[in-house]
């Protein structure tokens, strides 16, 4: 058993590809995942676990009537390429969706929501 | 290697892969949506998937007669297809009766083929049909009561997020359920004089999902390792239907936690005996699960039928 142990993890090391590679988590957000903000921030940014692949990246904004607020398009900023960044018209006061689907450098594509607040 | 990925060729190469993925395909591991469902110890998995359990231990609670065993457990999932996969699974045990000495060695082979019924992402649903079997002779029969007969197990596996829970109920959408209903049919009635009963089988993971809380309902503050726990209470049974009473039923509880990293999860909980049967006092298992479509994404870890 321990023979077959040591021989299995020898093959995990030797074939380890890159370790930049996985699935992309959001780590976390600005506005904050849930939270409430005082006033219409200027973009939402994103930030993943993992580099993302551009072409198959985008986020969008909607308001409660599902209208878009966004500017349209998305951006990871140069030199950080695990962030999502997107524009935003002012908002009003209001609970606003953010859906996001990014596809990390390894092809594996995630996706998610959440909304924030500006209080009124 | 990132850096030349981004190549023309390799950007090709991306699209087209992108481009062929069947609609709603889990791309291995438990994804439907938004949900990450981990690999589970006690239950399987409602998903086809590249990943090995690289030692699953687990000490057992004392049996009815006071015996105790020991299992280190190897587990390989494997995806054919992007819907269709095998498992294979065996382990080393080490059975101490009491009052004699102990004894050691391999359990027996399990196999299984595995057909992804459905993927829902808006619902967070996934569900799995397959067929397991568990091979006669390919333990120590008479030393450690592996069985000398083939038993076949078709089973269903199923899970649910709650994600789609109203939004006026945040606290409630990390939650998530797995669960198990199988058949066990031995191909031989008896052994050793014993009857070998046909059997149901049912088993549900309960789970709250940290990280499911953190990117997808609100934000705590909880930082790592904290943002990546998934606390979860196991509970399975196995019911007599045929040859001997029902109320030979055997079960655990098995409260415990699962930390889900980027390229493996490793997994603790306790074990509790559910009926006199089962055992008493209490027992525990540990698991160190790799993803292997996380660690090799453009090799083993892809459908073997995307090698080519």
């Amino acid at each position: 058993m321990r023979r077959t142990l040591v021989l299995v993890a020898g093959a995990l090391a030797i074939g380890a590809e890159p370790s930049a590679w996985a699935h992309a988590f959001l780590d976390h957000a600005s506005p904050a995942v849930g939270s409430s903000v005082p006033a219409s921030p200027p973009v939402v940014t994103l930030w993943f676990t993992q580099d993302l692949e551009p072409a198959f990246s985008g986020v969008t904004v909607t308001d409660e009537a599902g209208q878009r607020v966004d500017l349209g398009k998305a951006q990871i900023p140069q030199g950080s390429p695990d962030e999502l960044q997107i524009g935003l018209k002012p908002l009003t006061p209001g609970t606003y969706l953010v859906s996001w689907h990014v596809v990390s450098v390894d092809t594996h594509p995630t996706e998610g929501t959440f909304t924030f607040e500006i209080k009124p | 290697m990132f850096r030349s990925y981004t190549d023309a060729r390799a950007r090709f190469a991306l699209a087209a892969a992108l481009t062929a993925l069947p609609a709603g395909s889990p791309l291995a591991h438990g994804f439907a949506g938004q949900r990450f469902f981990p690999a589970t110890i006690l239950t399987d998995d409602p998903f086809v998937a590249d990943e090995m359990s690289l030692p699953q231990v687990t000490v057992n609670p004392p049996g009815p007669d006071g015996s105790r065993e020991t299992d280190i457990q190897i587990d390989l999932s494997k995806r054919i297809t992007p819907d269709i996969g095998v498992t294979i699974r065996d382990q080393w045990q080490r059975l101490k009766p009491t009052g004699l000495p102990a004894v050691t060695g391999l359990g027996a082979l399990q196999t299984g083929a595995q057909y992804q019924l459905f993927v829902n992402g808006p619902h967070e649903a996934l569900g799995l049909v397959g067929l397991n079997a568990t091979w006669a002779h390919t333990g120590r029969v008479q030393a450690l009561g592996a069985p000398d007969f083939t038993t076949l197990s078709p089973t269903f596996d199923f899970g649910k997020g709650l994600g789609d829970l109203p939004r006026s109920l945040p606290y409630l959408r990390p939650f998530a359920i797995t669960g198990n209903l199988g058949f066990d049919f031995p191909t031989k009635v008896e052994s050793a004089g014993l009857p070998n009963p046909n059997t149901f089988n049912y088993g549900f993971a309960f789970e709250y999902s940290f990280p499911y809380l953190q990117c997808c309902v609100k934000d705590i503050g909880l930082r790592a390792p904290f943002n990546r726990l998934i606390p979860l209470v196991e509970v399975a049974f196995t019911t007599p239907i045929n040859r001997v009473s029902a109320s030979q039923t055997v079960g655990t509880i098995q409260p415990g936690v699962i930390w889900a990293g980027p390229y493996f999860q490793i997994g603790a909980e306790a074990i509790l005996p559910a009926t006199r049967l089962t055992g008493h006092g209490y027992g525990g298992v540990v698991q160190f699960h790799v993803y292997l479509d996380d660690l090799f994404p453009h090799s083993i870890g892809r459908p073997i039928s995307e090698w080519w």
